[in-house]
């Protein structure tokens, strides 16, 4: 436990530091989301309609931006050689390694969310609602993030893949979090079914996740 | 008493062979230097001993050995440091944070040397400090060297391990490595460099080198002029 503590505080000490680039996601998510309404128009009616999309979109590319380093900086220096030898088996490795980046790149979307919904012209329990969807859903983004990132670490130039890959298995995270916020506004519609679901999602991708991470660090070690 | 023996090992990548089959044995307090030219298989000699590649064929067995949760220990890399090419540290962390994270991660036992005195070991002033990143190429190897010291292990796999130090530098690790010895401890290196371990087995595969792959399974060895020729024919 010790070690994986240990982890976790350099990780996310590394990420919030200057070289780590977890505040670029927001700051990208801050940028995707204060130009749509001037894409848009002054149709505040239209703007608050597809204002939960907006929030959900940006913040799966913000989240994009920062995946494809998850490992690469631990096998350039060396580290991930010691990370596979040691006696802390590799999923777990890879699961704290995806906390800290989840703490230090998903929870600033997720805490900026509401501020940004502002911006979209979102009724407060559509702001509630986006910012809870993504509490949830973001981390599962994060995970399969991780396959990605530990399939193309070996590779010179693997930022395209890690997006080509993470993309397709993030569009039911996305559809099921915009439809769970929908829900939460337009009475007719369910909130909670799409929001269970989105919850499954993410439990799915963080048990396997990092199993299938751990397995491609662990083959890509030669 | 802590003993390795390899067995029948081979090692490569994939199905290609790099070296062996080779057969030696290491005790407490012996060292082993792995010496051949460039690409005669020696970082994937050590690579695979400390479980990072998989061998081709033979095996890897030690006795005498405890893992840190008090049972016999099943695999090398579960009592071994291993120091490549590359130093594990991060360039924009303190040298003592660098060493700190790798004494929570590498410890199976209390008993390592502070920071401080891992560092003076070796030469270094206490640069704990100053960022990773600065120091210049000589103080980074030896920087990266202490987390031996500070997480201490049974075995050292050392793959190059005096790159980048100068003279004196090189002296000081020798003696380091002495003192490893003496206590009981195992030192496996490849080196191009005299590392001042004078008692140490010594392991040659320049047999193995020279553009010389096998692969497992297969006949006769093919060399590159050979292959070379073959090609202008295809």
């Amino acid at each position: 436990m010790k070690a994986l503590g240990a982890l976790y505080l350099r990780d996310l000490r590394l990420a919030v530091s200057g070289g780590g680039g977890a505040m670029t996601g927001v700051i990208f998510f801050l940028a995707v989301v204060a130009t749509v309404p001037f894409g848009i128009g002054p149709d505040l009616n239209l703007l608050s309609r597809i204002g939960p999309a907006i929030l959900w979109i940006g913040a799966l590319l913000s989240a994009l931006l920062t995946l494809d380093r998850l490992f690469q900086a631990d096998r350039d220096d060396g580290t991930l050689d010691l990370l596979v030898m040691g006696r802390t088996p590799m999923a777990l490795v890879v699961a704290v390694k995806c906390a800290a980046l989840w703490t230090a790149g998903g929870l600033p979307l997720v805490l900026a969310a509401p501020f940004l919904g502002l911006f979209l012209a979102l009724e407060p329990t559509a702001i509630a609602a986006s910012a809870l969807t993504l509490l949830v859903g973001t981390p599962a983004i994060t995970f399969i993030g991780a396959v990605g990132a530990a399939v193309a670490v070996a590779l010179p130039r693997g930022g395209l893949l890690v997006s080509v890959l993470v993309l397709p298995l993030a569009i039911p995270v996305l559809i099921f979090g915009v439809s769970a916020t929908y829900g939460a506004v337009n009475d007719p519609e369910p909130f909670m079914p799409p929001f269970l679901i989105l919850s499954a999602l993410t439990l799915f991708f963080g048990t396997l996740g990092p199993v299938a991470a751990g397995a491609a660090l662990k083959a890509s070690a030669d | 008493m802590l003993t390795i023996s390899v067995e029948g090992l081979s090692v490569g990548r994939g199905r290609t062979i790099a070296a062996g089959p080779l057969d030696f044995r290491s005790s407490a307090g012996e060292a082993l230097v792995v010496t051949g030219p460039n690409g005669a298989g020696k970082s994937t000699l050590l690579r695979t001993l400390a479980g990072l590649l998989p061998p081709v064929a033979g095996e890897v067995v030690i006795e005498g050995a405890l893992a840190a949760d008090g049972e016999a220990a099943r695999t090398l890399a579960e009592i071994s440091h291993y120091v490549g090419h590359r130093n594990a540290m991060k360039p924009g962390v303190t040298v003592g944070r660098n060493l700190d994270f790798w004494r929570a991660s590498l410890s199976l036992a209390g008993g390592g040397l502070s920071n401080r005195d891992a560092l003076d070991a070796l030469g270094l002033p206490d640069l704990t400090g100053l960022p990773f990143g600065y120091l210049s190429a000589g103080q980074q190897r030896r920087a990266s060297l202490a987390r031996l010291l500070v997480a201490p292990r049974d075995v050292w796999i050392l793959d190059e391990p005096t790159a980048a130090l100068d003279a004196d530098a090189q002296v000081r690790f020798g003696e380091v490595m002495g003192r490893h010895l003496s206590a009981g401890g195992i030192v496996l290196a490849a080196t191009h460099q005299p590392l001042g371990l004078d008692e140490a087995k010594r392991l040659d595969l320049a047999a193995g080198a020279a553009g010389t792959r096998r692969t497992a399974g297969a006949g006769p060895t093919i060399d590159e002029r050979e292959l070379a020729e073959a090609e202008g024919w295809i």
